[in-house]
């Protein structure tokens, strides 16, 4: 595995990616509770719902999410960024602790400090899995090889007659 | 106007939880799989700028696959969160597609899972867990 670290720069991109996520998903139930119950039988009505302002702005985030999402598969394993995603929970519920004062059982705070050391345990490892990189000999071909030889020496001797004329 | 839909029973709901899962963990791991075709997005914006990293992007086959399976994960996720609680169906996807993906991305990503990370994985499966009580 690589043990290269991660720049303030990508960090930045996964902070990102936790929170964009949760706040997403907070907006799509907010938009989809407020519908009227959507049956199998009338699959394009959740099309309709798309263009709902909390949905809307949920999928907004949500494309933002993707993006930078991809961005760090780009340079990080897929194992390494999806406890980061989870991270975004533990974000959410502290927002809702302190920002909006609401009460918070003992077993989620167990919850925050269990995602808290798993994605510990993960952000201290390699970001990478490092791959075997290919160390094939090209093959020669024995043609162009004469060839290029009979070029050079061709070469060389016409350089030799022309310094001694 | 409010839902009113009746709760689902145990198996309408565990269906819908696996159809997020199952199509989620797909698409996750197909897109991964482009993303390390492709190499890194940074380096690649640094040589041939934004629109060279969107081509780069756009031109893999691999990724069209992985938004398919992502926007059947999304539509499933809408469909479950018209019939049930965010506090239930968020924390449940997400643990469970946590746990696949780390037994997809071993085996078709040919990631070195360590115990490190399969720690990592159930801590986070268990805590989202909690989190939804």
């Amino acid at each position: 595995m690589s043990h290269r670290r991660l720049s303030p720069h990508q960090y930045l991109i996964l902070a990102f990616v936790s929170v964009s996520a949760p706040l997403g998903d907070a907006c799509l139930s907010q938009g989809m509770t407020h519908l009227p119950p959507i049956s199998l039988a009338h699959p394009l009505s959740l099309i309709g719902a798309v263009f709902t302002p909390w949905i809307a702005l949920g999928i907004a985030l949500l494309i933002g999410f993707f993006a930078t999402y991809l961005t760090a598969l780009s340079w990080a394993d897929l194992t390494y960024v999806l406890p980061a995603t989870a991270f975004g929970n533990m974000i959410v519920e502290l927002l809702a602790r302190f920002a909006l004062h609401e009460t918070i059982s003992w077993q989620r705070w167990l919850g925050v400090v269990l995602i808290t050391v798993g994605v510990g345990f993960v952000a201290h490892g390699p970001s990478l899995t490092e791959r075997p990189v290919a160390l094939e000999a090209p093959s020669i071909d024995k043609e162009l090889e004469s060839s290029t030889f009979a070029q050079t020496l061709e070469a060389a001797a016409q350089l030799k007659e022309e310094t001694t004329r | 106007m409010m839902n009113s839909a009746p709760t689902p029973g145990f198996w309408a709901a565990a269906a819908m939880i696996a159809a997020i899962v199952l199509a989620s963990s797909t698409g996750e791991v197909l897109t991964a799989a482009a993303m390390q075709s492709i190499g890194d997005l940074d380096e690649i914006r640094a040589h041939s700028g934004m629109k060279g990293a969107i081509r780069a992007v756009v031109t893999c086959p691999l990724f069209f696959a992985g938004v398919g399976f992502l926007a059947l994960a999304f539509f499933s996720l809408l469909f479950a969160l018209n019939h049930m609680n965010l506090s239930l169906v968020a924390p449940a996807s997400a643990s469970l597609t946590l746990v696949v993906n780390a037994i997809l991305a071993k085996f078709f990503l040919h990631e070195n899972v360590d115990k490190r990370r399969w720690t990592a994985a159930i801590l986070v499966c268990i805590g989202v867990y909690f989190l939804a009580h």
